[in-house]
């Protein structure tokens, strides 16, 4: 039963990916091509919004509605794994114009040749978990 | 009002919306906000790849996940069905000038059709964005440890610098794609 507030969560998500247009292939080329901010101002005031939100977590020592402590981890850095990763997936951001959340959105969107992304998506992280041993991070 | 929510939403209002998933997962639920990871615990939960030590850990501990990208894809479908959803982005004049010198017809929807259409799937250059750019999207996410969501909005809110580096990395792959290579990838549409 717990699992179905991550339903709602995700619902909500998908609602405000396809109405912010984050999900639109011409909008991620526009954001490559500097000419909007709208791509900027999401991402910017998301940041700021979130960045608030562990600030005051942080500072107040919130808890969550279950009264537990809130943990705030940071990933570990990999200073060649964040770089070459980074990149890798900024390349397949600009071909498809989609990220990961946006992929599946489009789905639901009604795009059905997305699956086809997506498959490719599955594939590329199949071969990076076996590919994994063997690359530098 | 009604005219406000199924109308375009401008950048100030939905980027906000969008942050709002952080405190959200974090106070209703204590957990870090994050969307790539699902690819891993999806590929863990049905493929046949457990041979791989990146996929062979409890994937049902990160079910939460996997819950909330199926949520957001129902959330997408009821914001074309009832929201107006799919209707073309306002872009810049810019932007309108750059899809036609790539013989791209002028936004009608989220996606331009010659590359998102079922009728487009014959075009190897379709396959190419559609294939590739998926390949790509999915390798570099987890070899970066996160996308869009764990490194430029949860790893920038936690002022993380490897998520910094993460989200520069993307702007330098990102760039790289749409100047260089996808133009001639657009030529052969």
């Amino acid at each position: 039963m717990k699992l179905i507030k991550f339903f709602l969560f995700g619902v909500y998500f998908g609602v405000v990916l396809v109405k912010a247009e984050v999900v639109s292939w011409f909008r991620i080329q526009e954001m490559f091509y500097f000419q909007s901010v709208h791509m900027y101002g999401i991402i910017g005031s998301a940041v700021i919004v979130g960045a608030l939100s562990v600030f005051l977590i942080r500072t107040f020592g919130i808890r969550s509605v279950e009264g537990e402590e809130i943990k705030l981890a940071a990933k570990p850095f990999n200073k060649v794994g964040n770089l070459a990763g980074g990149i890798v997936f900024g390349l397949g951001w600009a071909l498809v114009g989609a990220c990961p959340g946006p992929l599946y959105a489009l789905i639901g969107a009604g795009y059905w040749s997305v699956l086809i992304a997506l498959a490719g998506a599955f594939a590329g992280v199949v071969t990076y978990g076996y590919a994994k041993p063997h690359l530098p991070h | 009002m009604i005219d406000a929510i199924t109308g375009p939403w401008p950048w100030w209002i939905s980027g906000p919306l969008l942050g709002l998933m952080v405190p959200l997962l974090l106070l209703l639920a204590n957990k870090q906000f994050g969307v790539s990871s699902s690819l891993q615990h999806i590929c863990a939960a049905v493929l046949p790849v457990r041979k791989a030590k990146y996929f062979n850990y409890d994937w049902k501990a990160s079910l939460w996940s996997i819950v909330l990208v199926a949520g957001v894809v129902v959330g997408a479908a009821l914001a074309v069905l009832f929201l107006n959803g799919d209707s073309a982005p306002a872009v810049s004049s810019s932007a309108r000038e750059l899809f036609a010198s790539w013989g791209l017809s002028s936004p009608e929807a989220l996606q331009p059709a010659e590359i998102f259409g079922t009728s487009a799937l014959s075009s190897p250059a379709v396959l190419v964005i559609l294939i590739g750019g998926g390949f790509l999207v999915g390798f570099g996410a987890r070899y970066a440890n996160g996308c869009t969501s764990g490194h430029a909005i949860m790893g920038l809110s936690l002022l993380s610098v490897g998520s910094l580096v993460a989200v520069i990395g993307f702007f330098i792959g990102g760039l790289a794609m749409a100047h260089l290579i996808l133009p001639y990838i657009v030529s052969l549409l």
